[in-house]
């Protein structure tokens, strides 16, 4: 690689598969489910129905493009 | 691993903080203003002369809980800890999804430095995740959109989220499978292709959703959907750069 280059430097060696994945699982879905009551509880779908989470995150889920009322 | 998830949670709950300011500052003004339009559509069903404007002006300013629905949360609540946290949740989780999607692709995808890999991916992520579905199913601003079709459209943007994931998928396995023959640069351009046509399917044959009111402020609806638009990209550009910096050891981070 030349000097000039920008980016240079070499790539690290990939982490094994078999230690991602139990984090891969369980995080993945802690994350997801996390985005899911910003984004979708007490709208599309509800887990509670008091519609606070919904009242709550409201400016949030409109500005971060979930489709709303 | 454990160490690379809590640097991706980190680096989404900075950037979670400059996606915040930017919405505060350039989206909720137009939030307000939506709100505000939306009341006085429901006080006044004829709200063109002036005087009954001026009325509709004084009933939200005043007391709108009184109006029609009893207000959970306060608008100032909502516009200020509600948007806060949402942002921050949301932008959480996103670092640390985006710290598994790296551990999965450093090294075996892309094969960059650390930084790099991190920039490309947010890149890859913010287009495929958010902008493509985004260009069929745009950000609304509150009143846009029926209360009856929400989990209508909620499918339909998943639909397209979920479709633009599966493309990029089969782009990538389309790019490696050309990486021998044609080298990295143009087995990048095939993939990329390979995506743009899928997509482009798959909105054209996904129905269209129009529930914007007739005659409702047409620049409202576009500084709307310029704010949510800037929101997401400070984001993911934000979980890119502050994670690249936080993967890589301390003399690299300010080596020139």
């Amino acid at each position: 690689m030349s000097q000039s280059a920008i980016i240079s430097g070499t790539s690290a060696a990939p982490i094994p598969l078999k230690e991602i994945l139990p984090w891969a699982v369980f995080a993945g879905l802690l994350f997801i489910l996390a985005m899911y009551f910003v984004g979708i509880e007490e709208g599309a779908m509800s887990i509670f129905n008091s519609m606070y989470v919904h009242e709550f995150v409201h400016d949030g889920r409109h500005l971060l493009g979930f489709p709303c009322h | 691993m454990g160490q690379l998830l809590l640097r991706g949670m980190l680096a989404g709950l900075m950037a979670s903080l400059l996606a915040f300011g930017f919405a505060k500052i350039i989206g909720e003004p137009q939030v307000e203003r939506a709100i505000a339009l939306e009341e006085q559509g429901h006080s006044h069903t004829h709200s063109h002369s002036g005087a009954a404007e001026a009325q509709a002006e004084h009933s939200h300013d005043g007391n709108a809980e009184a109006a029609d629905e009893p207000e959970l949360v306060s608008r100032e609540v909502q516009a200020g800890a509600g948007l806060l946290v949402g942002v921050a949740v949301y932008g959480t989780a996103l670092g640390g999804l985006f710290a598994l999607a790296y551990a999965f692709i450093s090294g075996r995808l892309l094969h960059l430095p650390p930084r790099s890999t991190a920039l490309v991916l947010a890149a890859i992520g913010f287009l495929v995740l958010y902008f493509v579905p985004y260009l069929k199913y745009p950000a609304n601003p509150p009143a846009v959109g029926q209360g009856e079709t929400i989990g209508y459209r909620t499918q339909l943007y998943f639909a397209m989220l979920v479709f633009s994931l599966m493309a990029l998928a089969i782009a990538v396995s389309f790019g490696r499978q050309a990486f021998e023959k044609l080298g990295g640069w143009n087995a990048s351009i095939l993939g990329a292709g390979v995506y743009l046509v899928l997509v482009a399917i798959a909105a054209y044959a996904l129905p269209a959703i129009n529930e914007v009111p007739e005659k409702y402020p047409a620049d409202l609806l576009w500084n709307f959907r310029i704010a949510a638009l800037g929101t997401q990209a400070i984001l993911w550009a934000a979980i890119g750069l502050l994670f690249g910096w936080l993967v890589v050891g301390s003399r690299e981070r300010f080596a020139r």
